[in-house]
């Protein structure tokens, strides 16, 4: 499976390293070049140096053929971009943004982006420790199209419009 | 009418201030603390010191109330967002966005951006006016991009070369109206021969009607045998 990774922080790196590890074909962009002192000097994939919210770069690196794409750089809007452009205009069937802001996060899930919140997992991985109960629409990746008949309505967000398409 | 205007960059500065001056409502959205302070002592208490991309701060700027959210930040992937959670979470009847990278027009129109605004296009197409390419000049953007008016210049290897108009091979929804020859402008009629150094000005539909549009009138990038 080939998987094209946006963003080398430490979670975009720490993908990139796991899924190469499982003998994936991984490409992994950032637009700084340090950035990818957090893969191991042994990393078989591809690190390239580029603007991961251009169109021609996502182009060259073979987006449209790309099984999985991947929105982890550090801003909200920037990912959600994106991964709409590799859906969109690349036609790329699983794809994750991470969103960090709730709120936004929720528009995109309408929206049929998937999203990955890091807020909402934390608070919630927090508030169970805590002994609460837990929130049921915080757990992992949320996926409307595919988790739809889990989805609690009274998630939906004021005035949003029907999800995606 | 009522607007919210995202970004207080030198574009969203003079917007705001036009628009003010010809009578409208509006709220300037800038996230910068001194930027915003500056915008509003020269344009009064106007400015919301807030990221426009949030959803609670379009909010608190009554984007559900405004006519038209206008996203005249640098960087398209704020102005894409800005323009998504108008539409989506605040029925806004129209959105527009400022684009910097014209690559992105067609993603930004996918996505139901009402109207895209793009510098770098403009200042291709006026370029473009100078330069004695024998390509399509686009001259305008009409129905929100769905059509373009485009200027056509007729050459020797041109493979519409003494045929008349009616000759011309058009695509659906384009059309042939006006003809510049010397000094001369005239309506293209059905007899029209056209000549060399002729401009045609024509309305394209989409990509593919451009594309057709150039091969009939301009012809492939090389020349056009004389067995033709």
């Amino acid at each position: 499976m080939r998987a094209v990774i946006v963003g080398c922080g430490r979670v975009g790196a720490g993908l990139a390293e796991r899924l190469a590890r499982e003998g994936h074909d991984v490409t992994i962009i950032d637009n700084n070049t340090e950035a990818f002192s957090r893969l191991e000097p042994d990393f078989p994939g591809q690190a390239i140096r580029a603007d991961g919210t251009d169109e021609d770069v996502l182009r060259r690196v073979g987006t449209d053929t790309a099984d999985w794409f991947y929105a982890l750089t550090e801003g909200d809007n920037r990912n959600a971009f994106a991964a709409q452009m590799a859906s969109e205009a690349f036609g790329v069937k699983n794809v994750v943004a991470k969103v960090n802001d709730p709120v936004r996060a929720e528009a995109y899930t309408q929206l049929g982006v998937a999203t990955i919140c890091r807020t909402r997992l934390l608070v919630d991985a927090l508030a169970q420790f805590t002994g609460l109960a837990a929130d049921p629409g915080a757990s992992g990746v949320r996926d409307v199209e595919r988790h739809h008949d889990h989805l609690d309505e009274s998630a939906v967000p004021a005035g949003a419009s029907h999800p995606g398409h | 009418m009522y607007i919210v205007v995202v970004g207080g960059g030198k574009v969203g500065y003079y917007l705001a201030k036009e628009l003010l001056e010809a009578g409208h409502e509006l709220v300037i959205l800038e996230k910068n603390a001194s930027r915003a302070r500056q915008i509003s002592d020269e344009l009064g208490s106007i400015v919301l010191n807030r990221d426009g991309c949030e959803g609670k701060h379009l909010a608190e700027a009554g984007a559900n109330r405004a006519a038209v959210v206008a996203a005249v930040t640098g960087d398209d992937e704020d102005n894409l967002v800005v323009c998504q959670m108008a539409k989506h979470h605040f029925d806004v009847p129209k959105t527009i966005a400022r684009v910097n990278n014209p690559r992105n027009e067609d993603l930004f129109k996918h996505l139901g951006v009402n109207e895209i605004i793009s510098p770098t296009r403009m200042v291709l197409g006026a370029i473009e006016q100078d330069i004695p390419v024998h390509e399509l000049l686009h001259l305008a953007q009409l129905k929100g991009g769905e059509m373009e008016l485009v200027e056509a210049q007729i050459s020797e290897s041109s493979p519409a070369l003494g045929r008349k108009s009616t000759d011309i091979n058009l695509p659906e929804g384009s059309s042939l109206f006006l003809l510049l020859r010397g000094n001369s402008v005239q309506q293209v009629r059905a007899d029209t021969v056209f000549q060399a150094g002729d401009k045609v000005l024509a309305v394209a539909k989409g990509d593919s009607g451009e594309e057709v549009l150039r091969r009939e009138l301009i012809g492939d990038s090389e020349p056009v045998g004389s067995s033709n």
